[in-house]
């Protein structure tokens, strides 16, 4: 049974991180939905938000390839019950002969904003989660939809911990002896 | 003190204790032979192809139970590594590989000699670096040490571009942190349980592999078995960690395994897998294996439980602090019933029951009684390697160098090459096929040139034997690219490289050649007939289950 599962993960900032993180998912045959990645607050580390497919077991190995990698520093598994998650999406819709008002106000009921008025299109900027930007892509269809681009899915842990600070805390564990591996 | 970047490398390997490397120079290493050359404290050892240095490094790695090192120059140089350095991650072997690259401004520019090694070696190294800051290369390679041989240890390769061994930076000396042995993160309740099982346990088989080797666990793991009074059964990556002769082995596990461990790991009804990781040629069919059983994982590697096999309890650890872990927690124990039935399928079904492999049997046992079974024992990939692993009498563990998990062809002369320096005090021989010996032949020269007491006994079936043994078995005969009736004569290559070279007739005893060769003191080519149609048995043919194996004792 297939699934989806957020996994959050601290690498260090170099450059081919990326390359051993997507070549580790291709050759171990693991499915990407999405993968994004930035800087964090601190340059030394980038985080990647990577949404993967598959079974209890695959996610179990998922997690400990990826952390068998020198460069992977902490993962966290991001859920929408105690995470954040969201996506970006535009949506450029035909607007020849087609009610403007009536695509804002589809925009507004999903909070997407206009941003961009041109002479036979409109884009639409939204911000959501995945099940969100599926609704308002099927609503918008109708005007006959040109062009969709995104992003892939950001996340944050809600609370007050980060990430950094989690792996500084697992790192101490360590060091006095409470955990190893 | 400011020094270039080749200088570096060198202050680096001293730090490392590093006496002896393999390597081959290039135009992007030029600076750091130099270096080797002015500093002359490292023994550096040409080897006739980069393949032969990265197996000699894995050799040296394996018999000496530390890092190896191997060192090329820059595109093909670096690419030849490549098969040495896979073969050393399969079998989580630790090795540092060293290669120059184009100076920085060259690169990304289809540059003479230019290739992304990194990105080549990606899937086969535990990590892999490319050094573009003279300022950060001596602790790049202090890393790289500390990461192959740390956890579960393997390769790293360091690539340093040109420019960066002829910048200059501070250097200061630095004595290199112990590898520790870190503490296992299992909790007294996972120990106990543990234990807990084993106590319970009615049938117990234990499967040991590679993580006993690598870890130098053998003796401990001996306490184990007899004190629960378990049967055991070794992978090919652990066949020289209990004597042959012992009364709760029972032999190797899995395609080529005896009897006896087959039926054992299916019968059981605990399962204790140690330092082992259930490879398909170990487990065959991996639907029902987990029936009617319990099964107890220890591994260095967290991502190695529940990966092929789903586990019912594991803990984390290096191989001989579990065992002296387990040896305090675990009662002693008798199971008459069980180890009697698996000792009458021991006896009755013995390895060397089929007619099939009476020659390579006799050879190996020559070996074995010339040898003492103490012996290093390297092996190149096919029947022989089998045989090999079936028939040769270890009496000492950590003598068996084999590519078990790549299944290198090619990497036996290099590899016993790498084990003569690591060990001057043992015996080496290659057990080697013809089609294996001949991918890589050229290492003699190295033998030669170094005077290595080193013993090739070739197991000529004039043909790549293990694959004639599928065609013949599964593909109606159809001998497709594999025979080799070429004209070599092997006595006389030996001869030209400046080695010995002898012949062991299909009908002669071997034992008087043997011994001769063994005496030589001077690397030795021994070419033994070995019949076209021998055969490795007992087999589990392909997508079989454990049980199901061919004992091949019909004909
Ligand atoms: C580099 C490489 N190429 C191909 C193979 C596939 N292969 C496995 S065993 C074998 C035959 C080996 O022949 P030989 O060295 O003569 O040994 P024998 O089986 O006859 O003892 C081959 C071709 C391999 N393992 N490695």
């Amino acid at each position: 049974m297939d699934e989806k599962r957020v996994f959050s993960v601290l690498v260090n900032n170099h450059f081919g991180v990326l390359t051993r993180i997507s070549g580790l998912f291709a050759r171990r045959g693991y499915n990407i939905d999405s993968l994004t990645v930035g800087v964090t607050e601190d340059p030394e580390f980038s985080r990647m938000t990577i949404v993967a497919r598959g079974d209890h077991a695959v996610f179990e190995q998922i997690g400990k390839q990826l952390d068998k990698l020198v460069d992977v520093r902490h993962i966290e598994v991001l859920t929408p019950d105690d995470a954040i998650i969201r996506q970006l999406m535009f949506i450029k819709v035909n607007t020849k002969n087609r009610d403007l008002a009536a695509i804002r106000e589809i925009a507004e009921l999903f909070r997407a904003k206009v941003v961009d008025v041109a002479e036979e299109s409109i884009t639409v900027q939204a911000v959501g989660d995945t099940a969100k930007l599926e609704g308002l892509e099927n609503k918008l269809r109708a005007f006959g939809i040109r062009e969709i681009v995104q992003t892939g899915i950001s996340g944050i842990s809600r609370g007050d911990h980060t990430l950094i600070g989690m792996k500084r805390n697992a790192e101490k564990a360590v060091i006095e002896g409470q955990f190893n591996g | 003190m400011k020094l270039s970047g080749a200088e570096i490398i060198i202050q680096c390997l001293k730090e490392q204790k590093v006496d002896t490397i393999f390597g081959f120079p290039g135009g992007a290493v030029i600076q750091i032979y130099d270096a080797l050359f002015r500093d002359g404290t490292i023994n550096h050892i040409l080897t006739a192809h980069e393949q032969g240095a990265s197996h000699a490094a894995d050799g040296y790695a394996r018999a000496s139970g530390r890092v190896g090192v191997c060192l090329a120059t820059s595109g093909p140089g670096a690419t030849n590594l490549v098969t040495g350095i896979a073969t050393a991650y399969m079998d989580s072997i630790p090795l540092v590989a060293i290669t120059g690259n184009t100076p920085m401004n060259l690169l990304g520019k289809d540059s003479f000699q230019e290739v992304d090694i990194l990105g080549i070696t990606m899937p086969v190294t535990k990590h892999n670096y490319m050094v573009t800051d003279v300022a950060k290369l001596a602790d790049t390679i202090r890393e790289a040490f500390a990461i192959a041989a740390s956890g579960r240890p393997g390769p790293v390769l360091v690539d340093i571009p040109k420019n960066i061994t002829i910048e200059k930076t501070e250097y200061e000396y630095r004595e290199p942190e112990p590898v520790t042995i870190p503490r296992s993160p299992a909790t007294e309740e996972d120990w106990n349980r543990a234990a807990e099982m084993i106590r319970r346990a009615e049938r117990p088989f234990i499967y040991a592999g590679g993580g006993i080797t690598l870890g130098r666990a053998a003796k401990e793991l001996a306490a184990l078995v007899r004190k629960i009074d378990a049967c055991l059964g070794l992978s090919l990556m652990a066949m020289d960690c209990m004597e042959k002769d012992d009364p709760h082995y029972t032999g190797m596990i899995g395609m080529h395994g005896s009897k006896a461990s087959n039926m054992a790991m299916k019968n059981c009804d605990l399962l204790i897998v140690l330092g082992a990781r259930f490879s398909d040629r170990v487990v065959g069919k991996t639907e029902g294996f987990h029936e009617n059983k319990r099964i107890l994982h220890i591994d260095i590697d967290p991502a190695e439980i529940n990966k092929n096999v789903p586990t019912d309890h594991f803990i984390i650890s290096h191989m001989k602090p579990a065992l002296e872990e387990l040896l305090k927690r675990v009662e002693e124990k008798k199971h008459p019933r069980w180890m009697g039935e698996i000792r009458e399928l021991r006896e009755k079904f013995p390895v060397s029951r089929a007619p099939q492999s009476k020659r390579p049997k006799e050879l190996l046992d020559a070996l074995t009684e010339l040898t003492g079974g103490n012996a290093l024992i390297a092996t190149e990939v096919g029947q022989h390697q089998m045989w090999a692993a079936q028939f040769y009498g270890f009496r000492q563990p950590y003598s068996f160098l084999t590519s078990g998990g790549l299944g290198t062809m090619g990497y036996g002369t290099g590899a016993a090459i790498g084990a003569c320096f690591a060990r001057r005090d043992r015996q080496v021989v290659s057990v080697a096929g013809d089609g294996s010996f001949r991918m890589n032949c050229q290492e003699l020269s190295t033998a030669v040139q170094n005077k290595l007491p080193l013993v090739i006994l070739l197991m000529n079936n004039k043909t790549l034997g293990m694959v004639r043994q599928w065609q013949t078995l599964f593909y109606n005969g159809n001998y497709s690219a594999t025979t080799l009736d070429y004209a070599i004569d092997w006595v006389k290559l030996a001869e030209s490289f400046g080695a010995k070279g002898f012949r062991i007739g299909a009908q002669d005893d071997p034992r008087p050649v043997l011994k001769q060769a063994l005496e030589s003191g001077c690397p030795v080519l021994v070419d033994c007939d070995i019949p076209l149609d021998n055969k490795v048995f007992p087999m589990v043919p392909p997508g079989a289950a454990l049980d199901e194996l061919v004992l091949g004792d019909e004909a």
